[in-house]
C-alpha cells in the first residue's frame, strides 16, 4: 500500500517532468532561441514571484485551507513600500523589503485570526480580507500610481540586480524553496502542518496545537506575499492599486498543478517546484513560438485541467493495482 | 420526514425574530435611511424601481449560486461563462445570425458550460468543485479571448437594448424577469422534493446517496441551471452595455459568492434560505447607489462589503450557533455533534 502510494507520487512527478521536457523540446524545435541561458534566466525570473508564493499557498492548502487574498496582499505590500520610497528616496532596499514583509505578515495574521480563532471558513475569510485589503490599497494610494521615476535605483535593483550573473528574484526563490523544504520536511512544526491537514481531530487529540499551526500557516503565506509584492513592484517599476488582480488564482493553479491535494494533507515541495515551472513556461514561453497571446489563457486552462484529470486517473489505476495485488 | 421535524420546532416570537433575515432587513432599512439623509430626492418610488436596473444583471447568478453553495459546492466559473456566452452571441449576430436565435445561442452556450462543469464534477468525484471550476473558469475565459481577441462586438438591434433599459409602465423589464426567476428558484428550493434533496445532499452526501437520491443528476441539474442563469446575466449585461468584450464580468464569481454568504447561506452546505441572498443583493445594490450619491469611490464599497461579509459570518458563528450549527468548519462541527448526539434536526 505504502509502496503503491509512493509509486503514484513519484509517477506523478515523473509525469510532470516528462511533460515539461516534451514541451521544452517542442518549443526548442519551433524556436532555436528557447533553450538559451539568457532566455531560461528570463523565464525563471518571471516565475520567481509565483514560486515564492506557491510555497506559502502549499502550506495553506495542506491544512485544508485556501487563501484568496494573496493578490491583494501583493498589491498592498508593494504599494506601501513604493510609497515609502517615493517620500524617503534614500531609504535602503533592505528596509523596503522588511517593510513589505511586515505589511504582508500583518495581513496574514489577520487571515489566521479569522480562520483559526473565529472558525470562519478559509474561502470566505480570505474573500472578505481580499476585498478589504484591495480597497485599502486604493484608499492609501488615492488611486494614483507610483511610477518608475519616483523610485530609487536601489529599490528597483531588488528585482533587476544580479549576484554572480543570477538575477535576485531567482536567488530569493531558490533560498525560499530550500528553506521551506527543510522546514516542511525536517522540522517538527513543518510535519505538524501535514498532520493538521490529513486529520484535524487526530491532530487535536495527539496534542498538536492545531489552531496555532493554522494561524502560523496563514501568517507565513502573508509574509511570502509581502516579499512577492516588493519584488513585483520593483520588477515592473510601477505600483498600482490593481497590481496582481487575479494572481491568487495563478498561485492556486501552480500549487494544484504541483500535486498538492486541495483536500489537504498531501503534497511535496519537489512536485510544487515542477508545477510552478510548468505554469511559468506556459505563461512566458508561448509568445516565443508565435502562439497568439489570445490563445495563452485557453491553453493554460486546458493544461491545468489535463494535469488534474490525469492525476485522478493515475491514482484510480494505482489503487486498483494495489487492490488486485492484495487479493492474490 | 420534514413534516415531523416542523412539528417539533415550536413557533415562538423569539425564534421568529432571531432569524438572520431580520438582521438583513434591518441593515437594508439602515442603508435606505442613510441614503435618504444624503439626498432629499432619494426616497421616491422611482428610485426603488429604477435603481435595481443598475445591479440586477449580476443578481441572476445569485439564485443558482445559492443552490450550489447549499449543496456544499462552489462555482467560480460563472463570470467566465457570462463572458463566453456574451461573446459567442455577439460574434454570431455580427456574422449574420438573426438576434432571436443569437439570444437562444447565448443561453445554449451558457448551459453547455454549466453542463461541462457538472459532467466533470460527477465523473471525477475526487476533485473538489473549486478545482474543477477554477480550470473551466480559465478555459471559458480563454476561449472568449480566442474568439474575440482584444476587440469589442456590438451593434445590436434597437429592441435588444430595451431588454436592459426598458420598462413596462414604470417597472423595468429586468426587475420583472428577475422577480419571476427568483420566485421560480424560491419554489424549486423550498417547495419541491428537488429542493429538499439539495438540502439533504448538502448536509450529508453519502447518506443521501444511500437513501436513493440520484445525487449525480441533481448536481447536473444545478450545474446546468447555473449556466443558464449565467446566460441571462450575459443577455442583460450586454444589453445594458451595448457591446461586449472578452473581459466582461471579471470577478463576478466572488461578488456573487459574497452576496450568497452575506445572505446567511453556509458554505459548508445544507443551510440557508433564498430570502437571505435576495436581501443581500438589494443591500449591496442600494449601498452602492448611496455611495455614488456622495461621490465615494467604488473601492470603498469593496472594504464595506468585505467587512459585512466577515462580520456576518462571525455573527452567524457566534450568535446563531444553535440555529446555524453547520457554519463552523468541519473539525469543530464534529465536536459539536458529539456534544449533542441526539440533536439531529437539520
Amino acid at each position: 500500500m505504502r509502496r503503491a502510494a509512493s509509486f503514484t507520487e513519484s509517477f506523478r512527478e515523473l509525469g510532470l517532468l516528462v511533460f515539461i521536457v516534451v514541451i521544452c523540446a517542442i518549443f526548442q524545435v519551433r524556436n532555436r532561441n528557447f533553450l538559451t541561458l539568457e532566455n531560461i534566466q528570463d523565464l525563471l525570473t518571471n516565475t520567481a514571484i509565483l514560486s515564492i508564493m506557491s510555497v506559502g499557498m502549499m502550506m495553506v492548502i495542506l491544512t485544508r485551507g485556501i487563501d484568496l487574498s494573496v493578490g491583494a496582499v501583493v498589491a498592498v505590500a508593494g504599494m506601501v513600500s513604493a510609497l515609502t520610497v517615493q517620500y524617503f528616496r534614500g531609504i535602503s532596499p533592505v528596509v523596503s523589503i522588511l517593510e513589505a514583509v511586515a505589511v504582508g505578515t500583518a495581513a496574514g495574521v489577520l487571515n489566521g485570526l479569522l480562520v483559526a480563532r473565529f472558525n470562519v471558513l478559509p474561502i470566505i475569510a480570505t474573500l472578505g480580507t481580499m476585498n478589504i485589503i484591495r480597497g485599502f490599497t486604493y484608499v492609501i494610494s488615492g488611486g494614483a500610481w507610483v511610477s518608475s521615476y519616483q523610485m530609487s535605483r536601489g529599490f528597483k535593483e531588488i528585482a533587476t540586480g544580479e549576484v554572480l550573473g543570477v538575477s535576485n528574484p531567482i536567488i530569493v526563490a531558490v533560498v525560499i524553496n530550500v528553506l521551506f523544504f527543510y522546514f516542511i520536511n525536517h522540522m517538527r512544526t513543518g510535519r505538524q502542518i501535514y498532520a493538521v491537514g490529513s486529520n484535524p481531530e487526530a491532530a487535536d487529540i495527539s496534542g498538536i496545537p492545531r489552531r496555532r499551526i493554522v494561524w502560523l500557516v496563514y501568517t507565513l503565506m502573508g509574509a511570502l506575499s509581502g516579499l512577492g509584492g516588493v519584488i513585483w513592484v520593483a520588477k515592473f517599476a510601477s505600483a498600482q492599486s490593481d497590481t496582481a488582480t487575479g494572481f491568487e488564482l495563478s498561485v492556486i493553479a501552480a500549487t494544484v498543478l504541483g500535486g498538492v491535494s486541495i483536500a489537504g494533507g498531501s503534497g511535496k515541495v519537489s512536485g510544487l517546484i515542477l508545477g510552478t515551472i510548468l505554469l511559468g513556461i506556459l505563461n512566458n514561453a508561448l509568445p516565443l513560438i508565435n502562439v497568439s497571446p489570445f490563445w495563452q489563457q485557453a491553453i493554460q486552462g486546458i493544461v491545468i485541467l489535463a494535469a488534474v484529470l490525469t492525476n485522478v486517473l493515475v491514482k484510480r489505476n494505482s489503487q486498483r493495482f494495489a487492490l488486485r495485488r492484495r487479493a492474490i | 420526514m420534514e413534516r415531523s421535524i416542523r412539528v417539533e420546532r415550536l413557533w415562538s416570537w423569539r425564534t421568529f425574530f432571531l432569524q438572520w433575515e431580520w438582521l438583513l432587513v434591518l441593515i437594508f432599512i439602515a442603508v435606505n435611511v442613510i441614503n435618504s439623509t444624503l439626498s432629499p430626492y432619494y426616497f421616491t418610488a422611482d428610485t426603488f424601481l429604477q435603481t435595481p436596473m443598475t445591479f440586477l444583471d449580476m443578481a441572476f447568478l445569485v439564485l443558482p449560486m445559492t443552490m450550489v453553495i447549499i449543496l456544499g459546492n462552489i462555482d467560480i466559473s460563472v463570470g467566465s461563462t457570462v463572458a463566453l456566452s456574451a461573446v459567442v452571441m455577439a460574434v454570431a449576430y455580427n456574422a449574420g445570425l438573426p438576434m432571436v436565435p443569437a439570444v437562444l445561442l447565448c443561453l445554449l452556450v451558457a448551459s453547455a458550460c454549466g453542463f461541462i462543469n457538472g459532467l466533470l464534477m460527477t465523473r471525477f468525484k475526487e476533485l473538489s468543485s473549486v478545482i474543477v471550476t477554477l480550470a473551466t473558469m480559465i478555459i471559458y475565459r480563454g476561449i472568449a479571448y480566442v474568439i474575440l481577441q482584444d476587440q469589442a462586438a456590438g451593434k445590436f438591434p434597437k429592441w435588444y437594448s430595451s431588454l436592459g433599459w426598458g420598462s413596462v409602465g414604470k417597472v423595468p423589464i429586468i426587475l420583472i424577469v428577475f422577480a419571476i426567476c427568483a420566485v421560480i428558484f424560491g419554489l424549486l428550493l423550498h417547495k419541491t422534493s428537488f429542493g429538499r434533496k439539495i438540502y439533504g445532499m448538502g448536509s450529508n452526501l453519502t447518506a443521501s446517496r444511500y437513501s436513493g437520491v440520484k445525487t449525480d443528476s441533481i448536481i447536473m441539474i444545478v450545474s446546468v441551471l447555473t449556466g443558464l442563469m449565467a446566460g441571462f446575466t450575459a443577455l442583460f449585461l450586454t444589453s445594458r452595455m451595448g457591446s461586449t468584450r472578452p473581459n466582461v464580468a471579471q470577478g463576478y464569481e466572488l461578488s456573487v459568492i459574497a452576496m450568497v454568504v452575506l445572505g446567511g447561506v453556509s458554505t459548508s452546505g445544507g443551510k440557508g434560505r433564498i430570502a437571505g441572498p435576495l436581501l443581500a443583493i438589494f443591500i449591496i445594490g442600494f449601498l452602492n447607489y448611496g455611495l455614488g450619491l456622495v461621490n465615494v469611490q467604488a473601492q470603498v464599497l469593496l472594504i464595506i462589503v468585505g467587512f459585512l461579509l466577515i462580520l456576518s459570518v462571525l455573527v452567524l458563528n457566534v450568535r446563531f450557533r444553535g440555529r446555524y450549527q453547520r457554519s463552523v468548519p468541519s473539525a469543530s462541527k464534529k465536536v459539536a455533534a458529539q456534544e449533542h448526539p441526539n440533536d439531529n434536526t437539520p
